[in-house]
């Protein structure tokens, strides 16, 4: 039998889902959860104000003033799904994409975009967070994750670590490394897979021929695979699995079933590989659509919230651009600090060379 | 003739040893329907299929390990690293495989790989997308590292890497992908294992190879305005280096500088440095000087155009060399 990995249409029926992509709460047998109102409501507000900053990103690489930007859009019940099963001290290793994880762990956009603009490489605390910093290389993040669960298992500390990667990523020989670590160690982590459909052109299809959720029992753990593009479920299932971790129990793949709806980042065309019906097809199930029907059918908000969450939108956009163009370029210097923890002779001898260079210029600047 | 740039002269370069050779395959990520995210590869797999042109999992270990398998088999696998610094996962692969087998079998076995990675900085990119990762490949015996710099060139010379019964490192300097040049696909090409002088002078010898070549060619025209004759040399090959060119245009001028962007310490450089030395220490006027990156890793796009050499800081080595 050969897998399909159905772009665009009927999700496979494995999948877990809680809320339909039309707002009706649909029931499961063993990721059921009750949420308040408020915490519905919260998780909107979630979902809304990372779309915002998201399609500011996007809005302001166009205008040159990031060299990249790698959109979620799409992808935002997956992230706030999982980054508010976490608590405080659970640990999350992202890689390039996950904005929406590091608003839920509490990260300023605007630190994120400093990586995209190029005046650093990460411009967060890791440890202040708990959320590591964004890995560029596919798929390395991934034994980091492990590692870290190992010392958490060893600490004996109530807490799992959390790692994110997407399809292409499973064809990593890290990612496949690090389940054999996490399985072996017994190791208090989730993976997390944002299958978003596609690794740039190449879609499911040229890295697995099974779904991947059914990876992990290859390797002794559970896989489960849910809807990626509902927010309830994708809670309910990876608050089910950190738990599972935390309490001893080992590893879960999660695989997020979704779609990238934009470009891979702002320098791909993907009209050259993927056909206009696939992108229609998934707007229908549209993440924060959902949640909005089903606050409205419930009669759990009202208009005036929602035009609340969307002015408090359009602030947050408007300050994290702001706060972008104000981002200064770094001193040429500074390209110097923190490369070592400690003194390094050559290094001081080339900073200082460099520093009697630019002096030469006018101003010490060039 | 054609007008080409470099990325497209490698693009039909590549086209035409696959039309030689059926067994010429094109393999890496992205490569098909995309065209490789800088389109080196666009349009190939729609003429010759997807058995050639093969958009493989996203495992770089896995395309030079099978491309090995495949080279066993007699196929002659061109592999594209999307990005320099995408090549370290491959990294094991490349040194303790491809590179050692041949004298393993005592040349009973033959890879005939070419390992095509876009190289170098200057393209705002994020942290590992701008690397120069030279050093690591000829510092490793049984490879042949090479680097384009200009379209005729390259168009050349990746046909004879393809046709080279060794594994080929193919270094293609990035921000020179959409320079345009003349192509004269009918050219003799040179031999794969030479340099060549791209700019005759008598005063000073600047080595370079790859995005560097264009910059210090800059820094030439700069410096003959002040009355300086610089002779500019594209080393194209870096293992084997074409140490006769190199030594007959020091021994000419007696002085020599080597652009790199690679960090300076431990890089090219210093082996060439060294070698220079030795081999015409009577006929130097000056120490042999290295200018390029710094010991750190590669910046933030904001500040690269601090850690790549431009012609500035190669006419500041020009001057120092004059200063002794
Ligand atoms: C080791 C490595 N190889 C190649 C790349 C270039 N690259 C960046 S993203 C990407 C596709 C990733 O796809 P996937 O894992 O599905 O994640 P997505 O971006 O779709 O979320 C590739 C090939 C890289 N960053 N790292």
């Amino acid at each position: 039998m050969t897998f399909d990995a159905s772009h665009g249409a009927e999700a496979p029926p494995e999948l877990v889902q809680l809320l339909t992509p039309e707002g009706e709460r649909v029931h499961h047998p063993v990721y059921d959860i009750d949420l308040t109102a408020e915490e519905v409501r919260a998780l909107y507000r979630d979902l809304v104000l990372v779309r915002r900053v998201d399609m500011e990103a996007v809005a302001l690489q166009r205008q040159g003033e990031l060299g990249i930007w790698a959109s979620l859009l799409g992808q935002e019940a997956a992230q706030i799904g999982s980054g508010r099963a976490l608590t405080d001290a659970d640990m999350a290793f992202p890689t390039y994409r996950e904005h929406g994880v590091a608003w839920c762990r509490g990260v300023d956009p605007v630190n994120l975009l400093g990586l995209f603009r190029g005046v650093n490489h990460g411009g967060w605390d890791p440890a202040e967070h708990n959320f590591h910093l964004y890995t560029i290389v596919i798929g390395s993040q991934t034994l980091h994750a492990v590692g870290y669960a190992m010392g958490i298992q060893r600490d004996g500390a109530e807490a799992a670590s959390i790692v994110y990667f997407g399809d292409g990523a499973t064809s990593q020989g890290d990612v496949n490394e690090a389940f054999i670590w996490a399985s072996v160690f017994n190791a208090p982590i989730v993976f997390f897979c944002q299958n978003n459909q596609w690794a740039i052109s190449e879609p499911l299809e040229k890295q697995s021929r099974i779904p991947l959720y059914r990876r992990a029992s290859g390797f002794g753990f559970p896989g489960v695979r849910v809807d990626g593009n509902d927010v309830f479920a994708c809670l309910a299932v990876t608050r089910q699995a950190l738990k599972n971790a935390r309490e001893g129990q080992g590893p879960t793949l999660v695989e997020a079933f979704t779609y990238r709806m934009g470009a891979h980042t702002t320098s791909d065309d993907p009209t050259r590989y993927r056909v206009a019906g696939e992108l229609e097809a998934w707007k229908l199930k549209d993440p924060i659509e959902r949640v909005k029907a089903y606050l409205f059918k419930n009669q759990l908000a009202d208009q005036d919230f929602f035009d609340k969450v969307d002015a408090e939108a359009t602030d947050l956009g408007r300050d994290v651009r702001k706060r972008c163009l104000e981002m200064p370029d770094p001193h040429p210097l500074e390209m110097f600090d923190h490369v070592y923890a400690e003194p390094h002779s050559l290094l001081t001898e080339e900073r200082e060379q460099y520093a009697a260079y630019l002096a030469t210029f006018e101003g010490g600047v060039r | 003739m054609s007008t080409l740039t470099l990325a497209k002269a490698i693009n039909e370069g590549l086209r035409a040893a696959m039309e030689e050779d059926p067994k010429v395959l094109i393999m890496g990520e992205d490569v098909g329907k995309l065209g490789g995210v800088f389109r080196v590869t666009d349009g190939l797999q729609k003429d010759f299929g997807e058995s050639r042109v093969i958009d493989t999992p996203l495992a770089e270990s896995g395309i030079i390990g099978t491309a090995i398998g495949l080279a066993l088999r007699g196929y002659r696998p061109v592999c594209e690293i999307q990005f320099d610094g995408f090549v370290f996962p491959a990294a094991d692969q490349i040194i303790t495989q491809l590179a050692k087998m041949p004298l393993r079998s005592l040349g009973k076995l033959k890879l005939p790989v070419v390992v095509r990675i876009p190289c170098g900085g200057g393209i705002g990119a994020v942290e590992h997308h701008s690397e120069s990762p030279e050093a690591y490949f000829t510092h490793t015996g049984g490879l042949r590292v090479v680097a384009c710099s200009n379209p005729a060139d390259a168009y050349h010379m990746i046909r004879q890497a393809i046709r080279s019964d060794d594994p080929v490192i193919f270094f293609e300097p990035k921000r020179r992908y959409w320079e345009k040049a003349e192509v004269d696909k009918n050219a003799t090409p040179l031999p794969f294992d030479r340099g060549q002088i791209v700019r005759p002078g008598t005063d000073v010898t600047v080595l370079a190879y790859g995005p560097m070549v264009k910059t210090c060619l800059e820094a030439a025209a700069a410096a003959a305005e002040e009355g300086r004759s610089v002779e500019v040399v594209d080393l194209r090959t870096l293992s084997p280096l074409d140490t006769d060119l190199i030594y007959e245009s020091v021994r000419r001028t007696g002085r020599c500088v080597v652009a790199h962007e690679a960090p300076v310490y431990s890089g090219l450089g210093a082996e060439i440095a060294a070698r220079v030395t030795e081999a015409c220490f009577y006929s130097l006027e000056a120490p042999v000087l290295r200018v390029g990156g710094f010991s750190t890793p590669y910046p933030p796009s904001r500040l690269e155009d601090h850690y790549l050499p431009d012609l500035d800081r190669v006419l500041d080595a020009v001057d120092r060399a004059f200063a002794f």
